[in-house]
């Protein structure tokens, strides 16, 4: 028995260290390297790039407070050329850590408008997403909505879905806010909410499907979960309302890429990055996950289409990471859990 | 940091996290001993079907479990709508996204743990026990109460406390539900506030919670020692259950099977069908993806196991207190969340490996990349890192069964210490290790954030696959790789229970 224990514990210890050195193998080519934690609705636009450039992807995906970590513990000797991730947050956390390189691209920002990219250079939005109120048609009208402020009217008592302030996006939106109004004003629209004693659901998906059962009449998510399920269903009960477009427009955020600060391949990275900013890829990433492209070439795709055009909050979009730990703060305080 | 913590949320979370823990304990405890006893002792309709199937839940990742669970029962669930369709819209009906869905869910989910340990514990005690203290006139109530359970108390309370740790370090399931409990907080500072090192002061407070279990584990096994004759004898005669009874047994295990495994698993299937009815569901790279997971996972039951086994053979060779703790500390890692372990293995090995690079450097000339960080060899280093616990415990408890006596006569018999181990101790923990290395292997089969954060370049696994679309709520899409995750933690789960149900 121990001496069966003792092979097979070699025979695996072997294999794994085959695959630790079958891992990390010498480039042959061309190539640049990704970390990214976003991972759906690329990979087309990543094989469109090695056909026209001839250049090799490697992706790595992962969570994004980890793959920060990974990338730090790495340090000048990171494999990463480049870093692909959601939320604004997360980019400004990003270039503020030191691990994003500064970079001068006309063609970025000829692509980008600049309130979707970082005023110092190192990240670029590169798709925009909308977090705006969602309504159940047939238990409330269009008439009965303005603004994200308003939602702490004490006629939504009771009938009010939001996501924790634990997910991102909140934290996001409240930072935007903060700049907007300030820590006074925002934390008294939080207050707003809470008093309205809101559902917390964990999941923009099921914040809309509790919508529809309802379990309450409005919400705010993402639009293009919305869009998911009306791609599927357009007979689902559950409505788009553009928040706030009579005063500071609709929050929204982005996923977007920077250059790692100690990749090998720059020239690649930004080729790569000024690629996925090109109408070709914005194309891409519009179809396949419903999101605005940045670049205004590109078309929307047709289910997003049909609600019409709107009003984006242009706040420069790294206040959501400036004002993202006193985001957290402020929903702490304003017992927004 | 801390200030705003305490001022805010520090003590409702704290509350809440021993509220949990308390919960977890008991309904694991309670069900599992209970099953464990039901199947073990008496004989009713389904019973030996029963007896392997109650293991199952244990290949579901808790979070899968949760999220179906809570689809179930939520507001917008079959259920609910059901009620109000009966009872009309205007019932008040109770939100599945509190105290006691969460409880329910990781109760489901952690109970094989107790139960498998305790149909072992009740299984080895053997007829003779039993049947001594019914000869003393005792009920079978009575002798469960007074010999069988206190018997089979090292067993059990090593089961309860690998729930509550893994109550403890679960991230999944409170997210899914939106209970409020430490490990939360540690992913809200971490990645809301960008604090790591408040993120990490936070873990380690976690830790002083997962002290205080190791602390009561131990005076609730208390200094009993129980071992086993050396020949266990002919198994338990079950008693027959008739009439209501074995009614009230079939459904009590067919309620706890359909909310813990049948409902899960169609979930998923339903999720399989919508994901394959659009044409072809190749998922790419899924083999591949499955035979890293098989490769992981037996690496790193294997190591696992065998340090499991060096430390408590050391513990019973030099019974010194620092060995004894020395074993119990290493177990810790279990009730620390993944994402911490994952980052907690990555620092030190990035400066190990910077330092072997640059070493490489100066030998060779040239730059070297990093060879350890984002390594298989580093992915089974967390693993083990992360399940010691689960083989220290099993085996710890299967050992600790074996009279000390017997150690002695092998030893002035004159055999050596390792022939006293693979010729005596191994037979006699053979399904011991078998569930040791089982355990492991299906708990890394399930683990997500390690295998994230380590893993190299295209070692993609299931768990990575379900997690890429779980992440975007395509949940359609990740039922697949989902079932697949299921039906590789199935089959070592049937071997071992095949196994230790084999008479010796």
């Amino acid at each position: 028995m121990r001496t069966s224990l003792i092979g097979s514990v070699v025979v695996l210890l072997v294999a794994v260290l085959a695959l630790t050195l079958a891992g990390p193998a010498p480039a042959q080519g061309p190539e640049v390297v990704v970390y990214s934690a976003r991972h759906y609705g690329q990979e087309a636009a990543f094989e469109a790039f090695t056909r026209k450039t001839g250049i090799t992807v490697k992706v790595l995906t992962g969570q994004t407070g980890e793959l920060f970590e990974r990338l730090k513990a790495e340090g000048e000797r990171t494999p990463a050329d480049v870093l692909l991730t959601v939320d604004a947050g997360n980019l400004w956390n990003a270039g503020k850590a030191g691990l994003l390189a500064k970079i001068d691209s006309p063609e970025l920002t000829s692509n980008i408008p600049a309130y979707l990219r970082d005023p110092d250079q190192r990240w670029f939005g590169l798709t925009v997403r909308a977090r705006t109120i969602m309504y159940n048609s047939k238990k409330v009208t269009p008439a009965e909505l303005s603004t994200y402020e308003a939602l702490g009217d004490p006629k939504w008592k009771g009938r009010l879905c939001l996501r924790t302030s634990s997910y991102i996006y909140n934290q996001s939106m409240l930072g935007t806010m903060i700049r907007r109004y300030g820590e006074p004003k925002t934390e008294e629209i939080v207050k707003g909410w809470v008093a309205n004693q809101p559902v917390l659901i964990n999941g923009d998906t099921k914040i809309l499907e509790a919508i529809a059962a309802g379990q309450c009449d409005v919400g705010l998510t993402n639009h293009y979960y919305l869009a998911r399920i009306v791609a599927k269903d357009a007979a689902f009960p559950v409505t788009l309302y553009w928040a706030n477009q009579a005063t500071t427009g609709t929050h929204i955020n982005v996923s977007g890429a920077g250059v790692t600060a100690h990749g090998k391949n720059r020239a690649n990275a930004i080729k790569f990055i000024e690629f996925l900013s090109s109408p070709e890829a914005q194309q891409m990433f519009a179809d396949l996950a419903f999101e605005y492209p940045v670049n205004t070439q590109a078309a929307v795709n047709p289910v997003v289409a049909r609600w019409g055009k709107f009003k984006q909050d242009d706040v420069n979009i790294a206040a959501a990471g400036e004002f993202q730990a006193a985001a957290v703060k402020l929903a702490d305080r304003a017992g927004y859990k | 940091m801390w200030g705003h913590l305490w001022r805010t949320q520090l003590v409702e979370l704290t509350l809440n996290t021993l509220a949990l823990l308390a919960g977890v304990g008991l309904g694991t405890f309670a069900l599992g001993t209970a099953l464990g006893w039901l199947v073990t002792s008496y004989e009713f309709p389904g019973r030996r079907l029963f007896e392997w199937a109650l293991v199952l839940p244990l290949a579901l990742p808790a979070y899968v479990i949760g999220f179906a669970v809570l689809g179930l029962l939520d507001y917008a669930g079959p259920l609910q709508s059901a009620l109000r369709s009966y009872l009309g819209p205007g019932a008040v009906l109770p939100n599945p996204r509190a105290y006691w869905g969460v409880v329910l869910v990781m109760t489901l989910v952690f109970y094989p743990y107790v139960y498998l340990l305790a149909r072992t514990a009740f299984r080895e005690q053997g007829a003779a026990t039993l049947e001594t203290a019914r000869v003393l006139g005792r009920s079978r109530w009575q002798a469960f109460c007074q010999v069988s359970l206190p018997m089979a108390r090292p067993s059990l309370v090593a089961g309860t406390s690998l729930a509550m740790m893994e109550a403890l370090a679960d991230f999944g399931t409170v997210a899914t539900f939106g209970y409020r409990t430490l490990t939360e907080a540690i992913y809200r500072v971490w990645y809301g506030m960008f604090d790591r090192i408040a993120a990490t002061q936070l873990a380690s407070f976690l830790l002083l919670f997962a002290l205080v279990l190791l602390v009561l584990e131990r005076s609730l096994r208390g200094r009993a020692r129980f071992v086993q004759s050396q020949r266990r004898g002919l198994d338990v005669q079950r008693a027959p259950l008739t009439g209501w009874s074995a009614a009230g047994a079939v459904v009590g295990c067919l309620a706890v099977l359909a909310a813990a495994f049948v409902a899960p698993v169609s979930r998923l299937l339903l999720w399989a069908r919508d994901a394959t009815a659009g044409g072809t569901a190749a998922v790419p790279g899924f083999g591949a993806a499955l035979a890293n997971t098989v490769l992981l996972a037996s690496a790193a039951a294997v190591v696992t196991g065998a340090l499991g086994l060096t430390l408590v053979y050391a513990a019973r060779l030099q019974p010194a207190a620092v060995v004894r703790v020395t074993a119990r500390l290493a177990g810790m890692g279990y009730a620390v969340p993944g994402s911490v372990i994952a980052v907690g293995v990555l620092l030190p090995l990035a400066r190990l490996d910077h330092g072997l690079a640059a070493l490489g450097e100066r030998i060779l000339g040239h730059p070297v990349g990093l060879a350890l960080t984002g390594s298989a060899a580093a992915l089974v280093f967390a693993y083990t890192v992360r399940f010691l616990a689960v083989s220290l415990q099993t085996l710890d408890a299967s050992l600790l069964k074996i009279p000390p006596t017997l150690d002695d006569a092998a030893r002035s018999l004159g055999a050596s210490i390792g022939s006293t181990l693979t010729r005596i101790h191994l037979p006699l923990m053979r399904s011991g290790v078998f569930t040791a290395l089982v355990l492991v292997f299906v708990e890394t089969v399930k683990e997500m954030p390690a295998t994230l954060l380590l893993r190299p370049f295209g070692l993609d696994t299931l768990a990575v696959e379900v997690w890429a679309r779980t992440a975007e709520s395509q949940w359609t899409e990740a039922s697949i790789p989902a079932l697949a995750i299921v039906a590789a933690g199935l089959l070592p789960v049937f071997l071992a229970i095949r196994f230790s149900s084999r008479p010796r």
